[in-house]
């Protein structure tokens, strides 16, 4: 397995890795104007609120793009597939590909949010949508 | 007009040999580049009183002022985001002759980026704020940072890593009649570059992918007033820009309309032009800062060389060679000379205004040095 770099998790983004341990991907909205914003920041850049709440994504998305993730100069055992999900919400994430074959991969393909322990650690995750 | 409401001048340039191995302290580096350059511009370092470098340069501005023996600092500040703020550093020393805070500001960069600490790895130790939401799903080396855009834009146009594959034989081939290139005397053919090894499959290959390289580049600015007393013909800054937008995160911009296009460049091509009173036809040569190969076809769509989707024919019929429409990176470029940030993109377009280019674009009047998200186009001094 490829080497994961755990997250580093700081003030302004515990809520989202509290939220992957109950297996919820966390959106921050804000409390006053109700804008949604990933990657999140302590304060609305429309409203100026610095109150906040947070919606969980239904975790339907297709994939504005994605790569394959090796390691630069060694052998990887399992590259990772690496998607940036336009969630049907608005917002985009970064996360990884499961259950798929890197040449089955297309943009704009549907995907489904699930989560999975990859290395030792807790991430949401997506793989193709069900019927798709 | 007064010296300080004319545009400011680059007045003097300097750089070390570019290699993989320097064998002597990045600070070493610095002072050699640093010299270099001030003496270029017939100056001593007692001219100096400005100091401009990257957040990235891990040299101390006291330590350079004591190895160049500048006696006196009145004017410092260092650019944020590597190589997309590179021109950055020149917009600062700019600012600061023109308002009278320096006389003659001292930019440089110089690092062990082969020897020492190489970008081209991941590292582990490294997390700052902003990372949590790439490095944890394998972003971990720009390669890869990058090329979950440009995927995008070979999605939407249809392009293939071959069509990416033209740039760089076209950069090799400009480096193999530099002698301060790396890869000088070393061209490519196509079928090289799609012999190398992918780095991310299926957009970039090795030979799309910038160096890693040791050295460092100097670049003195000043007011226009100085430029008929100079040794060496002055580059006027005619326009000087930055461009970020607000979607942005950390380093890069995932979150914008749809990745096949990059509206920073934009931005920072409508500023220049603007400033400097001409379209992109009136451009002669092109230095556009090129972390990998994709982002000079982005860059020639977005600063209106051609129009979307249409860089790929506009690399692939000879536009951006010497001879064609808009000659680009007529140095290699940081593919085919060195990575030395874009300063040496900076130098190169420098030599290009002079008329001193060892692959000299005959009567370059106007000269864009770009980095995406930040630029300028340089004119002779009059």
């Amino acid at each position: 397995m490829p080497r994961v770099i755990p997250p580093t998790v700081e003030h302004d983004d515990a809520y989202f890795w509290d939220g992957v341990q109950r297996h919820e991907l966390l959106l921050q909205r804000c409390a006053t104007c109700h804008t949604l914003r990933h990657p999140p920041v302590p304060m609305c850049g429309r409203c100026h609120s610095l109150e906040w709440d947070t919606q969980a994504a239904a975790g339907r998305g297709t994939i504005h793009s994605w790569i394959v993730s090796k390691h630069p100069t060694e052998p990887d055992t399992e590259p990772r597939i690496v998607v940036l999900v336009q969630l049907e919400e608005g917002p985009r994430v970064v996360s990884n590909l499961l259950d798929v074959d890197p040449a089955d991969v297309r943009n704009e393909m549907p995907v489904e949010l699930c989560f999975a322990e990859i290395d030792g650690v807790l991430l949401p995750q997506f793989r193709p949508a069900v019927g798709s | 007009m007064s010296a300080l409401e004319r545009p400011a001048i680059i007045a003097g340039i300097g750089q070390t040999e570019f290699s993989k191995d320097s064998g002597r302290s990045e600070l070493q580096l610095a002072a050699e580049a640093g010299l270099a350059a001030v003496e270029d511009a017939g100056m001593t370092p007692a001219d100096i009183d400005g100091l401009v470098t990257f957040t990235l340069d891990s040299n101390d501005e006291l330590l350079l002022m004591r190895c160049l023996g500048i006696p006196e600092v009145r004017y410092w500040s260092r650019t944020p985001h590597g190589g997309a703020g590179a021109h950055t550093t020149v917009q600062h020393a700019s600012l600061a002759v023109r308002g009278g805070s320096a006389k003659a500001v001292l930019v440089y960069r110089a690092f062990n980026e082969r020897s020492g600490r190489r970008f081209g790895q991941p590292n582990a130790r490294v997390t700052p704020p902003g990372w949590n939401w790439y490095l944890p799903f394998g972003l971990d080396v720009p390669a890869k940072t990058y090329a979950l855009a440009f995927q995008r834009y070979m999605f939407r146009y249809g392009l293939t890593n071959e069509d990416f594959g033209r740039y760089t034989v076209v950069a090799r081939k400009h480096a193999a009649t530099n002698p301060n290139a790396w890869f000088y005397r070393r061209p490519i053919t196509i079928d090289d570059h799609q012999a190398s090894r992918w780095i991310v499959e299926p957009i970039l290959r090795l030979l799309d992918c910038c160096q890693e390289s040791d050295g460092g580049v100097a670049i003195v600015v000043t007011t226009a007033d100085r430029a008929p007393h100079l040794p060496n013909p002055a580059a006027t800054i005619a326009a000087i820009a930055d461009g970020q937008l607000v979607e942005g995160n950390v380093m890069f911009n995932y979150y914008h309309g749809d990745l096949a296009e990059f509206p920073e460049a934009r931005f920072v091509a409508e500023q220049l032009y603007a400033t400097a009173g001409v379209g992109p036809g009136d451009i002669d040569a092109a230095m556009l800062y090129e972390n990998f190969s994709p982002i000079v076809f982005l860059q020639l769509e977005a600063m209106g060389f051609c129009g979307p989707g249409e860089a790929r024919d506009f690399v692939a019929d000879g536009n951006i060679e010497l001879g064609g429409r808009l000659p680009v990176n007529t140095h290699g470029g940081l593919l085919g000379e060195a990575y030395i940030h874009g300063l040496n993109n900076i130098i190169e377009g420098v030599r290009q205004i002079r008329g001193t280019a060892v692959n000299q674009v005959p009567g370059a009047e106007h000269v864009m040095v770009a980095g995406g998200r930040s630029g300028m186009i340089l004119t002779p001094a009059p």
